[in-house]
């Protein structure tokens, strides 16, 4: 690998890294180095770096790398080579300076899409490593303002947007009302013990696009499922305290959200669809607190509205018209193989389905995942143009004839419309919920 | 519903049919039951005019433009949260507080159920209230209130001064505390969780504390302990010593401490849900002795059994001899008792209830969708279509169960010899 460094690395002036670097000295770097490379990692950590034999064949993996010219600073093995190895080369003495730009990279050069695992020889997992960087920058108080803030909300409410107690729950019953107007007898059982599944959403939800509650709250009244959504905390399933590094508020997080659903003795959980969310639930929040799976099962909205389908629970009244393309999710399709039920979902309710090429576990990221878009304004031109490889695959779906951008994931949805508007690609984007709510059949 | 028996505790079947309800009102929510199984009440919808509460069949006098939260207290008193042009209350036997609110949620009820409180919202001013006697003092937000058992005294987390999204430097320099009976404690911290209080006077408040972002202890009436730890878990206040337990995280591993020092002489994976006996002999917490596998410690010594999903809800018998707690394997519930665990399995298996005497264990199960008890193992198949936990009499050697079949609720009394068979 050639020594660089990136080259449009983008001018971050954040408060909460420049704040977080200011009290910083080579001594509590040190420590805080040394406290997670030998207390909190273990063999995983030293197989991944005694194995790699820097060949690079993870470059072609990264779209950060492919949408910038193949610029070395950005291929997985360039990332870990300006943050983890060279914090291992100096053991550890490295300055407040050499912290603010191993922030930058871990929390903004990487989406922890973990596509490049699948290309290394080794299956070296690049994102597992900036996840260790970005827990030495957590220990050390360095964080991008935005995504710190968003944490902090976590910690506070137990949801990711500063949702009051109170608001949540009059947020439900809104749309409880909203769609009675369209299903008179629709309700959205609160604290119902006992009932089968337990409805979960992402803090963004209720803030931002409460109308997804209500076509949830549609679904499941007309495929008759018994459920129940909670009127205390623990109803947000999202997790940004997993990508600053913060495990014990990720922790708190997904205790409230499991024992949430134990009290209310539910038998499943079904969450919206969210990818990082799902990550957190079913592979690194739940593990971090000592159980193998998720305690209580998961089912992630992709394979619900399968099983729905399947079942003649929910029936299709008349398809999707408009032409379709799919973005598989990382989270979900990489991290929960649900690439399969996905596409069974949009044949089942689309007319014309066009796949994006490549696809399925091989589909590139958003960018916006693994926190990135949590980062904020500052990064966001830098985000948007270190996925000029998305824009080219939706362009080319786009000359096939799709016209709408199905992304059952909040951050990529929210990471796809940046796309489409900084490349003027003239789609759109839906969430397959959007779908399924427009073509089922209701009473 | 008419009586058939001269004692609550007589052998007796006596059945409510609840298929009137659904022929006079438009729906009928979730059917509530009271204590003694002698009433059931629903959240009913009446049409243009809004919501009531249905009891043994007859609406509460006045309607409601919206009722949730339908519950009874511990004393039979039926409660709800119920809104009118806009403004929120509690209602107690159809009767409204005097007090209304922009919101109002988390009704708690002290032991015996004869006090009530409710978290508020009141033009954007955050509070408790107390048998319709609101905190005096409100704050810009509220989080986990409690109500202590004996009903004396309230506690939250209060939020003490706004905070402008995206401040992370007040946020930082602490801006939440603990409140007891509205009155906020000194010193603020960076966040503030779990809050603990002992049964009853002469208490203290003990809460989950932040003090930096990778500090934590437990802080008591206000004043955190010395030590702090990587992470912390709700505390418990003994309730015969006085003393604090809490789970502490330390070096990657969880031990359980007492007043800020290490009790137990072992760390666990994982370790929470202290629970003290009523006689204040054993403590017992919910540990993962490894990773993936979960089950109780009594005084520090895990039980051998494990299970690989989850361990739940401790709870000692009355006097405290004996230890049950629910346990989840290979997707299905069971209990298990001093160590022991239950050969039969459910979907779901709700709390375990002892008898006073502790010598016998029965705890009600679901089953794709169809509910049953457990008596010490030997199950009762009832298929029923709604059910309540069971209830032991004083002496023990009867239960009673409040169940819905057939469409009838149903209060059935039983000798314990007869379970299985009515
Ligand atoms: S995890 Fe994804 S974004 Fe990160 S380096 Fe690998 S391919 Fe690139
Ligand atoms: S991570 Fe794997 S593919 Fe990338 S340089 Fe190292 S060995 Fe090669």
């Amino acid at each position: 690998m050639p020594e660089t460094k990136p080259k449009d690395a983008p001018p971050a002036v954040d408060e909460g890294i420049e704040r977080g670097i200011a009290g910083l000295t080579e001594e509590r770097i040190r420590k805080a180095i040394r406290r997670v490379l030998s207390g909190e990692t273990g063999a995983r950590l030293k197989a991944y770096v005694d194995t790699c034999i820097h060949c690079g064949l993870c470059s072609e993996a990264c779209h950060f790398f492919l949408s910038r010219d193949r610029d070395p600073a950005y291929a997985p093995v360039g990332k870990v080579k300006q943050t983890l190895w060279e914090m291992l080369r100096r053991d550890g003495r490295v300055g407040p300076e050499f912290i603010k730009q191993a922030r930058i990279v871990a929390s903004t050069h990487c989406n922890l899409c973990k596509r490049c695992a699948m290309y290394c020889p080794f299956g070296i997992d690049v994102a597992y490593l900036m996840l260790v960087v970005r827990r030495i920058c957590h220990l050390l108080g360095v964080t991008p303002l935005y995504i710190q803030d968003t944490a902090n909300s976590h910690a506070a409410t137990l949801n990711q947007m500063w949702v009051k107690d109170d608001e949540w729950i009059d947020t439900l019953m809104w749309q409880e009302e909203e769609a009675r107007g369209e299903i008179p007898d629709l309700r959205i059982p609160l604290e119902k013990e006992g009932a089968d599944i337990l409805y979960s959403v992402i803090g963004p939800e209720p803030k931002f696009q409460a109308q997804l509650i209500y076509q949830a709250a549609v679904i499941l009244h007309v495929a008759g499922v018994d459920w129940t959504m909670p009127a205390t905390p623990g109803w947000d399933n999202s997790d940004m305290a997993m990508f600053t590094g913060d495990n014990e508020i990720m922790g708190r997080l997904k205790r409230a959200h499991f024992e949430t659903a134990a009290r209310l003795r539910v038998n499943r959980i079904v969450m919206g669809e969210c990818g990082h969310a799902f990550r957190s639930v079913y592979d690194v929040g739940n593990r971090w607190l000592g159980w193998s799976m998720p305690p209580i099962p998961i089912v992630h909205a992709i394979d619900f509205y399968h099983e729905l389908l399947e079942e003649g629970r929910i029936r299709v009244a008349r398809l999707f018209e408009e032409p379709v393309t799919l973005h598989d999710p990382c989270n979900v399709v990489r991290g929960g193989g649900l690439h399969e039920k996905a596409r069974a979902v949009v044949r089942r309710t689309c007319a014309h389905f066009i796949e994006m090429e490549p696809n399925r576990e091989h589909n590139y990221c958003c960018c916006a995942g693994g926190g990135v878009i949590n980062c904020g304004p500052p990064y966001k031109k830098h985000r948007v143009e270190s996925n000029r490889v998305k824009a080219e695959q939706i362009a080319a779906a786009k000359l096939k004839g799709a016209k709408i951008v199905i992304t059952p994931c909040h951050n990529c949805h929210s990471g796809i419309e940046d796309i489409i508007h900084h490349y003027d690609l003239g789609v759109e984007t839906r969430f397959l919920g959007d779908i399924l709510y427009q073509v089922m059949e209701k009473p | 519903m008419t009586r058939s028996t001269d004692g609550p505790w007589d052998p007796a079947i006596v059945d409510l049919p609840l298929s009137p309800w659904r022929d006079r009102f438009l729906w009928v929510e979730e059917i509530q039951a009271s204590p003694a199984g002698d009433a059931a009440a629903a959240v009913v919808r009446l049409g243009e005019e809004g919501f009531s509460v249905c009891v043994n069949g007859d609406p509460w006098p006045e309607p409601f433009e919206k009722i949730w939260h339908l519950r009874y207290a511990p004393d039979g008193r039926l409660v709800a949260l119920a809104s009118r042009e806009g403004e929120w209350t509690v209602v107690v036997d159809g009767v409204p507080w005097e007090n209304r609110f922009s919101f109002v949620w988390n009704p708690l009820f002290s032991r015996d159920g004869s006090r009530i409180a409710v978290a508020f919202q009141r033009d954007m001013a955050y509070g408790m209230a107390v048998d319709d006697v609101p905190w005096e003092e409100t704050f810009p937000n509220l989080t986990c209130p409690l109500l202590r058992a004996d009903g004396a005294a309230t506690a939250a987390v209060v939020q003490t001064e706004p905070l402008s999204e995206g401040d992370i430097v007040k946020y930082r320099e602490g801006i939440y505390t603990a409140a007891v009976d509205g009155r906020p404690w000194e010193r603020r911290f960076m966040n503030v969780w779990g809050l603990a209080c002992s049964a009853d006077g002469g208490g203290r408040l003990a809460a989950e504390v932040r003090l930096s972002p990778t500090e934590y202890t437990i802080a008591v009436d206000g004043t955190p302990w010395g030590e702090t730890f990587a992470c912390v878990w709700t505390p418990l206040v003994h309730p015969v010593r006085g003393t604090v337990l809490a789970p502490v995280r330390r070096e990657g591993s969880w031990w359980l401490a007492e007043d800020g020092r290490i009790l137990w002489d072992r760390p666990f994976v994982q370790l929470w849900q202290p629970q003290v006996s009523p006689d204040g002999r054993h403590i017992a917490a919910v540990v993962a002795p490894a990773f993936g596998r979960w089950t109780v410690a009594v005084d520090g010594r895990p039980w051998k059994a494990t299970a690989g999903e989850m361990a739940s809800d401790p709870c000692f018998s009355p006097a405290g001899g004996r230890l049950a707690v629910r346990f989840k394997d290979h997707g299905r519930w069971t209990i298990a008792v001093d160590g022991r665990v239950w050969r039969q399995a459910r979907q779901m298996v709700f709390t375990p209830v002892f008898s006073p005497d502790g010598g016998r264990l029965c705890v009600r199960f679901k089953e794709q969708g169809r509910f049953g008890y457990l008596l010490d193992d030997r199950p009762w198949e009832l298929a029923a279509e709604a059910a309540w936990d069971p209830v032991f009499s004083p002496a023990g050697d009867r239960l009673l169960l409040r169940t819905v079949e057939g469409g009838l609720f149903r209060r059935r009394v039983l000798p314990l010899e007869d379970f299985g068979k009515v």
